[in-house]
């Protein structure tokens, strides 16, 4: 190999990227890597600084985030978040399909939380067409239900997650395992474990099964035992105190800069709860407190998220005690959707009673079938914002109308979207491992981010 | 309706805001429909200004507003171009140049305390000419229990609207996504980037301009065009 030579990167001319040398073949690159120093040197007079990139693609970033963090030692001295992986262009997809379709894409925004971006667009929607009264109440207490399970559900699994990142894997089995329990719940009454698409405008798709309020009196009491079995791991644990107390801190002062709403904001002392303050679908009925800290860090923000689930219990014990027989949509014909499932031999499909009555009884029945479920209603112009309070905080829809069948414009202020931006003022000067658990008690979902 | 197409001005409306003409009844033409369907003309009317009283709660908020305003030497009229109350939900339409005013206003006068600015969203009208990109802004007072939305608009020829986030720090981030998707320019923004689309993108997909994108599906030999090519109601 005598006839090798060698060639320095820093002969001008040269790839800096990668040595080179000559063989009777050609030039052969050599792509192991240089010097770093003759890559990037640092600037003048700055000493040697550290960023490091976590994710997308990390186990313990919650999901597609990416953060870019730059390092003095084990201090983070700069964190910034990287989002848009999981952009789907679902408000630009909603414009292309009716009101009614809009529902099946706003479901797997936030995907663990359906029913409330579900709850925000329909309540949106019923708002423009002037019929937010006239949902039956059996309708929204069935709503209520769904959502307050759903926000046990969604609570659970940030524990899970959340203590997967921090290494409390029991934490994790014991939370997916809950979480199972109500999505079991949610299948037996939407037919779907999650994007069940199942609030309608005008009401639910469906009513609840025969069995279904017994099924989840009979839950509640599991449920109950396991949620404490899971608080009783972690409240009073050494290690996850120590990984979470003082961590992540972000005062009152903080959180209303940064717009935080949710546990997040209810960990600095304010008991801000649109539950509370400016009540939907009947919230202003149920008994149900708003647990608060105030100590603005992690622990906080676990302990209120352990509370609010048993709260959320508490409602739907007082959901099932309501439940009247009744409709549960609206009576409006040329809103209600014509058509009820029911469960046929194959274990899905249409009320044979309807599709008999429309193909053999009414012609008039089927043009109204056909009209409504092509076509679609329309929605007289104008716009509304409607938020809910989701698990992590203000959800809200804000929905424009230009007169037609389908959505001009929707938005949804998701509050992991806005809740992320606290990642710096909650991350600089702690340590690496501090930032997973101050993004893991934001808790942001990146369906819900980046929509 | 007239025979124009252009609906009559309601009593105690001055004005009517058209953003837009609808045509026909299924976005065909040149296929030789005889129904008549085809010919169809109706204006998209968004809900029109609405004069004093407001109603509720609104008009004491007005108030607190115009009395706001002039104490900071600001004309009223100069400063809100017009007012809409409908769904129990009142807009504010604030001329551009006065929104980073109007938004400090909003934060720090006793009377107002909008605590919080829910972000902001784009909504593209193409044919409301001069004043084709509106930016609507959701604000929530905690203290008073209160919303109101801002709406300000821009022409697509001239996309810049000063930035709030030096108000508002919670804006920045909704700021950058309704400049990534609609192109909005908000002066003043300490990093105007896109957050959602790839750094390297081209065009604002949200706007109504943009296409869908969607590839046709084949079944069977016959081909379903993508959802924005679609024969669809309008």
């Amino acid at each position: 190999m005598s006839d090798v030579t060698y060639s320095s990167a820093a002969d001008p001319g040269e790839d800096v990227y990668a040595d080179s040398y000559e063989t009777f073949d050609g030039t052969i690159y050599n792509l192991a890597g240089g010097d770093w120093d003759s890559i990037a040197a640092a600037p003048e007079g700055e000493k040697e600084r550290i960023v490091v990139n976590m994710g997308p693609q990390h186990p313990s970033t919650h999901g597609v985030l990416r953060l870019v963090l730059e390092l003095d030692g084990e201090t983070v001295t700069d964190a910034r978040c990287g989002i848009g992986y999981l952009h789907t262009g679902i408000e630009k997809n909603m414009e292309y399909r009716t009101w009614v379709q809009g529902v099946t894409f706003v479901t797997r925004m936030d995907y663990l939380t359906p029913f409330f971006n579900e709850a925000a667009y329909v309540l949106a929607v019923e708002k423009l067409l002037g019929i937010s009264q006239d949902i039956p109440e059996r309708a929204n207490v069935i709503r209520v239900l769904m959502m307050e399970l759903n926000r046990v559900s969604s609570h659970l699994v940030a524990l899970a997650t959340g203590g997967m990142e921090l290494g409390a894997l029991t934490a994790m089995t014991f939370g997916f395992r809950e979480r199972e329990l109500v999505l079991d719940l949610f299948e037996m009454v939407t037919g779907l474990r999650m994007n069940s698409a199942f609030f309608r405008p005008g009401g639910v798709a469906q009513d609840l099964p025969s069995d279904g309020e017994k099924a989840i009196r009979d839950t509640l009491p599991l449920l109950r035992k396991r949620m404490k079995d899971t608080a009783d791991l972690l409240i009073d644990n050494a290690i996850w105190m120590g990984r979470t107390v003082d961590v992540g801190y972000l005062d009152l002062q903080g959180c209303m800069a940064l717009g935080m709403t949710g546990p997040v904001l209810r960990s600095a002392g304010l008991p801000h709860d649109l539950r509370k303050s400016q009540p939907y679908c009947g919230y202003e009925t149920y008994e149900f407190d708003v647990p608060t800290q105030t100590s603005c860090d992690a622990y906080g923000r676990f302990l209120i998220r352990i509370a609010e689930m048993h709260e959320s219990l508490k409602i739907v014990e007082q959901c099932l005690d309501r439940l009247t027989p009744g409709p549960v949509m609206v009576q409006d014909k040329k809103i209600a959707w014509p058509a009820q499932l029911s469960i046929g031999s194959d274990g899905q499909g249409n009320s044979t009673e309807h599709i008999k009555h429309i193909m053999s009884e009414s012609m008039e029945s089927l043009i109204h079938h056909f009209k409504l479920v092509t076509e679609g209603f329309t929605v007289p112009a104008g716009q509304a914002y409607v938020a809910v309070e989701s698990p992590r905080g203000e959800l809200g829809a804000h929905v424009v109308s230009s007169g037609g069948t389908r959505p001009y414009r929707v938005h949804f202020r998701d509050p992991s979207f806005n809740n992320l931006q606290a990642t710096a003022a909650m991350s600089e000067g702690s340590m690496v491992a501090d930032v997973i658990a101050a993004v893991a008690s934001i808790d942001p979902v990146m369906g819900g981010v980046d929509r | 309706m007239t025979e124009s197409g252009i609906p009559v001005v309601p009593e105690g409306v001055s004005e009517l805001d058209v953003v837009g003409v609808r045509r026909g009844s299924f976005q065909v033409s040149g296929s030789g429909d005889t129904s008549g369907f085809g010919g169809l003309v109706s204006p998209i009317v968004m809900p029109a200004p609405t004069e004093r009283p407001y109603g509720g709660w609104f008009d004491e908020l007005a108030d607190e507003i115009e009395l706001a305003l002039t104490d900071r030497n600001l004309p009223v009229s100069s400063v809100i171009d017009k007012v809409v109350v409908d769904r129990d939900e009142i807009t504010f339409f604030v001329l551009a140049e006065h929104i980073v005013d109007f938004a400090r206003m909003l934060r720090d006068e006793p009377g107002l305390r909008f605590e919080m600015c829910l972000g902001v969203n784009g909504v593209h009208y193409p044919e409301d000419k001069g004043r084709e990109l509106h930016a609507v802004y959701p604000f929530l007072s905690i203290t008073h229990n209160r919303r109101i939305r801002v709406e300000v608009t821009a022409p697509d020829a001239n996309p810049h609207i000063p930035s709030i986030v030096g108000i508002y720090p919670s804006n920045d981030w909704h700021e950058r996504e309704t400049w990534d998707f609609f192109g909005i320019v908000f002066d003043g923004h300490p990093g105007l980037t896109r957050i959602e689309m790839p750094d390297d993108w081209a065009g604002h997909p949200q706007r109504k301009d943009y296409p869908l994108g969607g590839i046709p599906v084949e079944y069977k030999g016959a081909t379903i065009p993508a959802p924005d090519n679609r024969r669809a109601y309008n």
